[in-house]
C-alpha cells in the first residue's frame, strides 16, 4: 500500500477557498457579461450611443448579437477578474516555507551538542501543520528514553545490588507523596568520573569489596559471564583507555561494568579472549586467557546468547545471558537455589523501567563436550536449507541443566526533559500515544517517570495479559471469549469517561487487546474511548499494530497526526501519520490575507466596470495590474508567513495552551476565512466609493483641473496598495526591521515606480505618464483623500479586533496583553 | 568555557545570527484599551477639524451650473430632439443668461459638463493611436483606432473613436453688453501639450469621412495647440464629468447678468445625454464638494463615538490583567 500523501490540511482547505474564490469570479464575469450584453443590446436600438459607432463595430460589441458579446465579454471578465484568484499565494506559500526549513535547520535551540547536528527539516511542505498537531504517536525506546543503555542494578545469588535509583523509581516515589531521601546512600568514597553505559553504585561490590561478600564466588563468576558471553570487541585507543564496540548498547554496558567491577575484557582474537583480572589468592592483578571454543549467538528466536570457553586452570565452561523466562526454563535442579529471590528481583526491576537479562552458567565435562561438538561443528558445515533450524537445536542440547547465577538490570534513561515536555503538550491540549513493546508493568511506570501519567490521572485498563487467559489466538471459542473481555472493558472505560468528565484519564491497553479492539465492530468505540483520553499507552505492541492504530487515529479523529520513532519498526507509523516530526505556530492568518488582498483589488475593478457600461473596461493602467501581486504586495506576505511571531520562543513554553488555537485551527476556521473575504469586500467599497465622490467630478485642484481616467486609477489604486499594507500592518504582532522594510518599503515601492514608470515615454506608459508627478502629487484633495480612504479601511478591521481583544479575547489576545 | 563555546556565544549576538534565530530586536504592538481608545479619539481629534477645514473651503467656492441641451432646442423639435440635431440646415445658435449670486474671483473656470456619456467604455478607451498622436503619418499603429482609422485609404489624423466624436459645443460670454474674455489656453494638461501630442501632426483629413460624428480641427494648427482635443482625448472616469473649456480672467460681481451665447451642435439627444454648462471658483482643494469633509467629519466622529462606547464597555466590565483565572490552563 503507498504510504498517504502528506499534503496538508491548511492547503487542502486552501482549495477549497480556490474554489469559493473561482465561484465568486465566475458570478461575477457572469453577471457584469449579463449586464453588458443588455447595454450592447440596447445600442442597437434607438438607445444611439453614435460615439461608440455601434453600425460597424466588431464582434465584441456588435449589437445585433448581444449574446455573442457577452459570452466574449464572460471570457475577457475572466481574465479581468482573474486577480481575485490568488495564483501567487502558492508560490508564496512555497518560498515561505522554504524560507522556514531553512530557520528550522539553522535554529540553535534545535541543535544537539552531542551528536553535533542540528534538525532538519526534510520536507518543506509541513511546517504549518507542526502548530495543528492533536495527537502525538511515539515509541519508546530511543525517543523517549535515549537509546543509551547503563548498568545500574543486578542480582547476585539471590542478593541484590545496586543502590542507585533509577528515574522511574523516583517518579513512584514521587506519586506515592515519599519525600526523596537525600542522601540516597551514595558512597562518599564513589566520586569517581562517571562512566558512560555505567551507574552502579554499591559499596559491596565496587572498589575490590566484592572479596569480602560472603558469596563472593558468585559474584566473580557472574562478571566473568558478563566479560566473556558477548560479542564485544575491545579498541585500546590511550594505554589504560579501553572502548568497546559491540552490536547493542546493552552488551555494551555488560562489559563496561565487568571492567569498572575488576574484570577488564581487553583483548580478542579468533580462539581467544584475555581478561586482566583480580588474583584473589595473591591480591594481584593478573592477565588471565580464556580459550573460546565456541560462541552461540543471540538470535530473537532464541533470545539468549552463550559461549563455551575453557578456563586458564582448563575447566570447559558454558556461560549464557538470556530473557529471564528462557534462562529459567534451562535451570538443573541445583542451579535454581537462588530462583526465587532472583524472579522477585527481576520483577522489581522491571517495575522500575529496567531491561534485566538473567546470567548463568554450566561447567561441562570433557567427553559430553566432544560429542556435542562433533555434532554441532557437523550442523554448522551442513549446507541444508533448515541449518539455522538444525544449530538452534544443537546449541538447545547444550544450553541446558545450567545454573543460575543472578540477573542484571540495564536503564534506558529517559531523553534529557521528556517528562517536562511531555508536561508541556499535555497543557497544550495534544494527545499522546506511546506504542511500546515493553511489559505492561514496565509501561505504567515508564509512563508515570515521563510524566504521561499524572498524578490525579484515572487508569484505565484493558487487558488479556492475565492469568488464565493465554494461547487465545489459537483457539475459537476461546478468541470469542477474549473479544467479550475486551469488549466489556472498553464499554466500562466509556462510562468511566463519560461519567467523571473533570478527571484526565490515561488509558493502557495491550497488544493482544489491540487486536480486537482494532476489529471493525470495535474500532469505533475504542476510538471514542481513546480520544477522551489524555494518554494512551499500548504496551506489547508489536510494529504493524503500530501502524494500523496510526492510520484509525488519523481518520477518526480528522485531526493531525504526529509520529516520532527512531527505529525500523517505527517506519510504518510514520508512514501513515501527516506529519513525520516537530511543534509551534499560528498560521493561515498568511491565507486569508492573500485572499483579502485580491478580493479588494478585484472587486475594486467590478465596481469601476459597473460605471462603465460593464464593458470591461480595467479601472488601472496595465502594468499597475500586473505589479500589484508581484512587487507591491507580495513581500509583507513572505514576512508574514516567515517572521511572524505571535509571542516568542519563551513565552510558548510558558503557555502551552497558546497551542491549542492550532489544534483546533481557530484562526483558519471558515468563519474567518469569510470574515476576511467580507473585509475585502468592503474595504473595495469603501475604497471605490469614496475615492471617486472625493476628486472626481468639480475641479481637483486649485488650478482647476478635473480629475479623469488616468487620475481616478492612480489614486485608487494608490488607496489599495496602502490600504492592503496597513490591513497587514495592522494584523502583524511582530515588528522587527524586516516587517517594517516590507510593508512601509512596499509602499514606498509604489511611489518610485508610479515616478519611474510615468517618466518613460508615453507611448510605453499610455495613461500613466506624468500623472503622479504633474497631477497627483501637487494636488492636496489627492493625499487627503488616500489618508482618508486609508483610515475608512482600517477602521472596520481595528474596531473589530479592538472590540474582540477586549471582550472576547482569544487564548493569545489574553496572553499577550499580559506580556511585559 | 572552552574556545568553541565562546564561538558560538559571540556568534549568537552577530547580526546574522540574529536573523537566522529569528530573534531580531522586535516591536510587538499589543492592543490594550488605553491604545485602542487613544487611536480612536486621536483620529477623531484629527479627522474633524481636517473636515471641517475642508467643507469651509468647499463653501467658499462659487459654482454655478446651468443645463442647456433642453433649453436650446426650439420648442417645435422638442418632440424629436435628435432629427433637430442631426439637422444641419437649423442654426444651432442658443443663448442663456444667469444672475451671479455671489462675487465670484477670478480666475473663474469654465466647464462643460456632460452626463451618462460613457467616455469609459473600452471600445471607446481603446480607440486611439498615441503613436500617431505624437508622430503622425504612420500606417502602423492605427490598427486600435477602429473603427475610425482610415478615410480613401490614408489614416485619418487624429484617428480613432474619441477624437472623431470630438464635443464641439462653443460658449461666449457677455457681461453688460461687453464680451467677457475667456482664455483658451493651458486648459490642457502640460505634459500631454508637450510630449504626446506632435508638434508637427496635423489633421488634414480630419472629419471628412461620411459620417461626421463631432467638432472639426482647424487643419493648420497642429495636435499640440488644439487643446480642445487633448482635453478631450483625457478620456473621462466616470459617465457624468466635466472638462475644462476656459478661464474667464475677470471677477465677477453679485447680481452680474452674464449672458452665454452658445452653438449647440453637440449630440447627446440620442443616448439622453445632459449637457450642462459649469462656471465655477476654486480653492485650495479645488472646486466644489462637500463629500470629501463630510466623510472626514463622519469618519472622525465615528471614531469619536466608538472611543466612547468602548470606554464606557471597559468601565462596566472590568477586568484585571494579573488575574489569570479566565485562561483555559486555570
Amino acid at each position: 500500500m503507498d504510504p498517504p500523501s502528506k499534503r496538508t490540511r491548511i492547503e487542502r482547505r486552501m482549495d477549497r477557498i480556490i474554489y469559493v474564490l473561482f465561484s465568486a469570479l465566475i458570478l461575477v464575469s457572469f453577471v457584469g457579461s449579463l449586464l453588458f450584453g443588455i447595454e450592447t443590446k440596447k445600442d442597437g436600438g434607438d438607445y444611439g450611443r453614435w460615439y461608440l459607432r455601434p453600425d460597424i463595430t466588431t464582434v465584441f460589441f456588435d449589437p445585433r448579437r448581444p449574446s455573442v458579446a457577452a459570452f466574449l465579454h464572460f471570457l475577457t471578465g475572466l481574465m479581468l477578474y482573474g486577480y481575485l484568484i490568488p495564483i501567487s499565494l502558492y508560490v508564496s506559500i512555497e518560498i515561505c516555507k522554504v524560507l522556514q526549513s531553512i530557520f528550522i535547520n539553522q535554529d540553535q535551540a534545535m541543535y544537539d551538542e552531542e551528536t553535533k547536528r542540528s534538525a532538519h527539516a526534510r520536507t518543506s511542505n509541513l511546517n504549518e501543520e507542526l502548530g495543528q498537531v492533536c495527537t502525538i504517536l511515539s515509541d519508546k525506546t530511543g525517543t523517549l528514553t535515549c537509546n543509551s543503555m547503563e548498568f545500574v542494578k543486578c542480582s547476585i545469588a539471590g542478593t541484590a545490588y545496586g543502590r542507585g535509583m533509577t528515574e522511574v523509581e523516583i517518579a513512584l516515589a514521587r506519586k506515592r507523596g515519599e519525600t526523596l531521601d537525600e542522601q540516597r546512600d551514595i558512597d562518599t568514597v564513589e566520586s569517581r568520573e562517571p562512566v558512560k553505559g555505567f551507574n552502579f553504585r554499591d559499596g559491596r561490590i565496587m572498589n575490590r569489596k566484592w572479596v569480602n561478600e560472603p558469596n563472593r564466588d558468585y559474584i566473580e563468576k557472574f562478571f566473568r559471564v558478563l566479560a566473556l558471553c558477548h560479542t564485544a570487541v575491545p579498541e585500546v585507543l590511550d594505554p589504560g583507555k579501553i572502548f568497546y564496540e559491540a552490536e547493542s548498547p546493552d552488551e555494551a554496558a555488560f562489559v563496561i561494568a565487568a571492567r569498572e567491577v575488576g574484570f577488564q575484557f581487553f583483548k580478542r582474537n579468533q580462539t581467544s579472549i584475555q581478561l586482566r583480572e583480580l588474583d584473589r589468592s595473591s591480591g594481584e592483578i593478573v592477565d588471565r586467557v580464556y580459550e573460546l571454543l565456541h560462541v552461540l549467538e543471540f538470535s530473537s528466536a532464541r533470545r539468549r546468547m552463550s559461549v563455551i570457553v575453557r578456563n586458564p586452570e582448563r575447566q570447559l565452561l558454558l556461560l549464557a545471558k538470556g530473557a529471564d523466562s528462557v534462562i529459567f526454563e534451562r535451570l538443573s535442579e541445583e542451579g535454581r537455589m537462588f530462583e526465587a529471590e532472583t524472579k522477585e528481583h527481576i520483577e522489581r526491576y522491571s517495575e522500575a523501567g529496567l531491561r534485566t537479562l538473567a546470567v548463568a552458567y554450566r561447567e561441562l565435562d570433557d567427553d559430553e563436550y566432544k560429542r556435542w561438538e562433533q555434532e554441532y561443528v557437523k550442523a554448522k558445515t551442513s549446507v541444508s536449507a533448515d541449518r539455522d533450524d538444525l544449530l538452534d537445536e544443537k546449541a538447545d542440547m547444550i544450553e541446558r541443566d545450567l545454573i543460575l547465577l543472578g540477573a542484571t538490570a540495564i536503564e534506558d534513561k529517559l531523553q534529557k526533559g521528556v517528562p517536562d515536555c511531555i508536561d508541556k503538550l499535555a497543557q497544550a491540549g495534544i494527545h499522546i500515544w506511546v506504542l511500546t513493546g515493553d511489559k505492561k508493568g514496565t509501561a505504567i511506570n515508564i509512563g508515570y517517570a515521563c510524566s504521561l501519567l499524572r498524578h490525579g490521572m484515572k487508569e484505565i485498563l484493558v487487558m488479556l495479559e492475565k492469568p488464565g487467559i493465554e494461547a487465545i489466538e489459537r483457539d475459537k471459542e476461546e478468541f470469542a471469549k477474549a473479544y467479550k473481555i475486551v469488549e466489556k472493558q472498553i464499554d466500562e472505560g466509556i462510562s468511566q469517561v463519560t461519567g467523571e468528565s473533570n478527571t484526565q484519564f490515561g488509558l493502557i491497553i495491550d497488544g493482544k487487546s489491540l487486536i480486537f479492539a482494532l476489529d471493525k465492530n470495535l474500532i469505533i468505540r475504542f476510538m471514542e474511548l481513546a480520544m477522551k483520553c489524555a494518554t494512551v499507552i499500548c504496551c506489547r505492541s508489536s510494529p504493524k499494530q503500530k501502524a494500523i492504530v496510526t492510520r484509525w487515529v488519523k481518520s477518526k479523529t480528522g485531526r493531525t497526526t504526529l509520529a516520532i520513532g527512531d527505529g525500523a519498526n517505527d517506519v510504518g507509523m510514520i508512514q501513515e501519520a501527516d506529519i513525520g516530526v516537530g511543534i509551534t505556530g499560528v498560521e493561515g492568518m498568511q491565507i486569508c490575507y492573500f485572499f483579502y488582498k485580491n478580493i479588494t483589488f478585484g472587486f475594486t475593478l467590478f465596481w469601476f466596470e459597473a460605471y462603465s457600461s460593464f464593458s470591461a473596461q480595467p479601472a488601472y493602467n496595465d502594468w499597475y495590474m500586473s505589479s500589484y501581486n508581484v512587487l507591491f504586495t507580495s513581500l509583507p506576505v513572505i514576512a508574514l508567513g516567515v517572521f511572524e511571531q505571535d509571542f516568542s520562543a519563551r513565552h510558548c513554553l510558558k503557555y502551552p495552551s497558546l497551542y491549542k488555537e492550532g489544534i483546533d485551527n481557530v484562526l483558519f476556521r471558515w468563519i474567518h476565512i469569510l470574515g476576511w473575504m467580507f473585509n475585502g469586500v468592503l474595504s473595495s467599497v469603501i475604497i471605490f466609493f469614496l475615492t471617486t465622490n472625493s476628486i472626481t467630478g468639480q475641479a481637483f485642484r486649485k488650478d482647476g483641473q478635473v480629475a479623469d481616467y488616468s487620475i481616478l486609477g492612480l489614486t485608487m489604486y494608490t488607496c489599495v496598495v496602502l490600504a492592503v499594507n496597513c490591513q497587514m500592518a495592522l494584523s502583524i504582532n511582530y515588528f522587527t526591521w524586516i516587517q517594517h522594510l516590507f510593508i512601509w518599503g512596499s509602499i514606498t515601492l509604489w511611489f518610485k515606480f508610479l515616478l519611474v514608470y510615468g517618466s518613460i515615454p508615453p507611448t510605453l506608459s499610455t495613461t500613466a505618464y506624468k500623472v503622479f508627478i504633474e497631477a497627483c502629487a501637487p494636488s492636496i484633495r489627492y493625499w487627503l483623500t488616500i489618508i482618508l480612504v486609508v483610515i475608512a479601511t482600517l477602521l472596520p478591521l481595528f474596531s473589530y479586533r479592538a472590540f474582540q481583544t477586549r471582550f472576547q479575547p482569544m487564548v493569545h489576545d489574553s496572553i499577550q496583553t499580559r506580556r511585559p | 568555557m572552552t574556545d568553541t563555546d565562546r564561538g558560538t556565544q559571540r556568534d549568537r549576538h552577530s547580526a546574522f545570527s540574529l536573523f537566522t534565530q529569528q530573534s531580531l530586536p522586535a516591536c510587538k504592538p499589543v492592543l490594550t484599551p488605553e491604545w485602542v481608545i487613544m487611536t480612536f479619539l486621536f483620529i477623531g481629534f484629527i479627522f474633524i477639524p481636517v473636515g471641517l477645514v475642508t467643507l469651509r473651503a468647499s463653501h467658499s467656492v462659487v459654482e454655478i451650473v446651468e443645463r442647456y441641451d433642453i433649453g436650446c432646442v426650439p420648442e417645435p423639435f422638442r418632440i424629436d430632439k435628435v432629427s433637430y440635431i442631426q439637422d444641419d440646415s437649423i442654426p444651432k445658435n442658443c443663448s442663456l443668461s444667469f444672475k451671479v449670486p455671489k462675487y465670484m474671483k477670478a480666475p473663474i473656470y469654465i466647464y462643460y459638463q456632460l452626463d451618462n456619456y460613457y467616455q469609459n467604455h473600452r471600445r471607446y478607451v481603446k480607440s486611439r493611436s498615441d503613436k500617431q498622436l505624437l508622430h503622425g503619418q504612420n500606417e502602423h499603429g492605427i490598427s486600435s483606432c477602429q473603427p475610425v482609422e482610415v478615410n480613401n485609404d490614408r489614416p485619418i489624423i487624429p484617428c480613432g473613436l474619441i477624437a472623431w466624436s470630438l464635443f464641439n459645443d462653443t460658449f461666449t460670454f457677455i457681461r453688460n453688453r461687453a464680451e467677457l474674455k475667456v482664455n483658451r489656453k493651458n486648459i490642457a494638461w502640460k505634459s500631454d501639450r508637450g510630449h504626446k501630442f506632435g508638434k508637427n501632426v496635423y489633421p488634414f483629413n480630419f472629419q471628412n469621412g461620411t459620417l461626421i460624428g463631432g467638432g472639426k480641427l482647424n487643419p493648420t494648427i497642429p495636435l499640440s495647440d488644439q487643446e480642445d482635443l487633448i482635453v478631450w482625448m483625457r478620456t473621462s472616469a466616470l459617465p457624468s464629468f466635466r472638462k475644462l473649456y476656459g478661464r474667464i480672467e475677470k471677477d465677477l460681481d453679485v447680481d452680474d447678468v452674464v449672458v452665454v451665447h452658445l452653438m449647440n451642435n453637440y449630440n447627446t439627444y440620442s443616448f439622453g445625454g445632459k449637457k450642462k454648462l459649469v462656471l465655477s471658483t476654486t480653492s485650495w482643494l479645488g472646486g466644489k464638494n462637500d463629500f470629501l469633509g463630510l466623510a472626514y467629519v463622519f469618519i472622525g466622529s465615528s471614531s469619536v463615538t466608538i472611543a466612547v462606547v468602548f470606554t464606557l464597555l471597559h468601565l462596566l466590565s472590568p477586568r484585571h490583567y494579573e488575574d489569570t483565572s479566565y485562561l483555559p490552563w486555570n
